[in-house]
């Protein structure tokens, strides 16, 4: 029997290794899978590579693993943002590595990781500084930039419901990243908020299917956190 | 000093923009000013708003105390979302705007050069912290790129420049500006004036500008 229903966080997080490259889900309040983060912490690993949109808000989340000094480099597209003090002070003082990537740029390299493409030209990038260094070509009159693949250790993703099978749905645009994560990394594990019946999710609405899953832990939701939501859902 | 002409106020420039913007078509606002675009669409036209965080068909802002935290814009604001609106993923939303699917996108500018170079994510400067996020995806792919912005800057050099200082964020990819003093198109043959505010005369914004600038 196929069960990918972990028991606890702690359960779906043993042995992520030093040195792993963790692709890390969510964009603002959307998404993030808040609990994975902790558990990561929690776990112990360190030097780590994270890949996510930004580089932590406040002090909690992923920048608290920051902060714990567990995170060797980041590759993202928005560090800089008014509560992202933590991965700041850091950077400033040359105690994280930051690979800074156009945000399409870095879907489409995650995407690229998951699809087994080697690499790809695009447009994007091309006579700026992001471009220094890479292999450029004129593709019918137009510059475009090689960019590779990011492939991950680790995917921590939020989904909305999943099955035993590991099949996904998402809440409106908390989707953002997780499918394409979910795609791109040896081992993927997603946070869900109801866990059903197999066959209980609509086919033909499935958005990730259980194939890129290896983990489904389901979390209560919460309003409290970045993520949660209004309260008016909690109680339902 | 004083001057014979008023800037348009934000408003005004945001208004200024949407009465450019056809029927159907499908654009990203980007964050900041060009999100006051949204405000002052003409009624009686149907716009798609596209935000890269994976939304087609947003809305206005919700009513206070309907915020939905997963349902919010590239700039982190909660949003609503309109009916025939949808969801994707980023890999997808990127897809529509790297691959020409967009009609428009409205961004904010450091500087833009006669002919389109746009400068936009970083100053340059040491000890900022770099941060790009779309914005060249966008730029690169849009099939036309509008700027909003105000002609000069804080210490009154004008941001229409013959060559950018600023680090770039794409080339030759701005077709229209839309400025507080002015609108301007640019293309390999530099700048056209399409109107400026009253009071200023063709020849007073070449001075501000430093640059020529043809008339239609």
């Amino acid at each position: 029997m196929i069960d990918k229903i972990a028991a606890s966080v702690a359960q779906a997080l043993e042995g992520v290794r030093d040195g792993a490259t963790v692709l890390v889900g969510g964009f603002g309040t959307a998404g993030i899978p808040d609990e994975l983060i902790a558990g990561l912490l929690e776990q112990g690993a360190t030097d780590l590579t994270v890949v996510n949109n930004n580089a932590g808000n406040g002090d909690t989340g992923l920048a608290a693993l920051l902060k714990a000094g567990r995170v060797r480099k980041i590759i993202c597209s928005f560090p800089r943002q008014a509560d992202s003090q933590v991965f700041d002070g850091l950077w400033r003082s040359g105690r994280i590595e930051l690979e800074l990537v156009p945000q399409g740029n870095l879907a489409e390299r995650i995407r690229a990781a998951g699809a087994g493409i080697g690499a790809f030209f695009t447009p994007t990038g091309y006579g700026t500084e992001l471009a220094r260094g890479k292999e450029t070509r004129q593709i019918d009159g137009r510059g475009h930039v090689l960019e590779t693949p990011i492939h991950g250790d680790l995917a921590l993703i939020k989904a909305e419901r999943g099955d035993r099978w590991g099949n996904l749905t998402y809440r409106m645009a908390a989707r953002n990243f997780g499918p394409v994560m979910a795609m791109a990394a040896k081992r993927t594990v997603a946070t869900v908020h109801e866990v059903v019946e197999l066959g209980a999710l609509d086919p033909e609405a499935v958005v990730t299917p259980g194939i890129f899953v290896h983990q489904v832990v389901r979390i209560p939701r919460v309003a409290t956190q970045a993520g949660g939501f209004k309260a008016k859902e909690v109680a339902r | 000093m004083s001057a014979a002409w008023k800037p348009r106020t934000r408003d005004q420039l945001a208004r200024r923009v949407a009465q450019d913007i056809p029927d159907g078509a499908v654009v990203n606002l980007g964050i900041g000013m060009p999100t006051l675009v949204a405000n002052h669409l003409p009624a009686g036209i149907e716009i798609i708003l596209h935000s890269e965080n994976g939304i087609l068909g947003m809305g206005p802002a919700p009513v206070a105390g309907t915020e939905d935290y997963d349902l919010i814009n590239a700039g982190k604001q909660p949003v609503t979302l309109l009916p025939g609106g949808a969801f994707f993923h980023h890999a997808d939303s990127f897809a529509m705007m790297r691959g020409g699917h967009l009609d428009i996108c409205v961004l904010g500018a450091y500087q833009v050069s006669a002919t389109g170079d746009l400068a936009n994510w970083h100053t340059g400067e040491p000890g900022a912290i770099p941060a790009v996020g779309g914005a060249m995806d966008l730029a690169a792919g849009a099939r036309q790129t509008w700027v909003m912005m105000d002609l000069l800057a804080r210490d009154g050099k004008a941001k229409v420049v013959a060559a950018c200082s600023y680090p770039l964020t794409a080339v030759a990819c701005v077709k229209r500006i839309y400025a507080d003093l002015a609108t301007l198109e640019c293309s390999p043959q530099g700048l056209r004036l399409i109107d400026a505010v009253d009071g200023l005369g063709h020849r007073q914004l070449e001075q501000l500008i430093g640059l020529p600038i043809r008339t239609p």
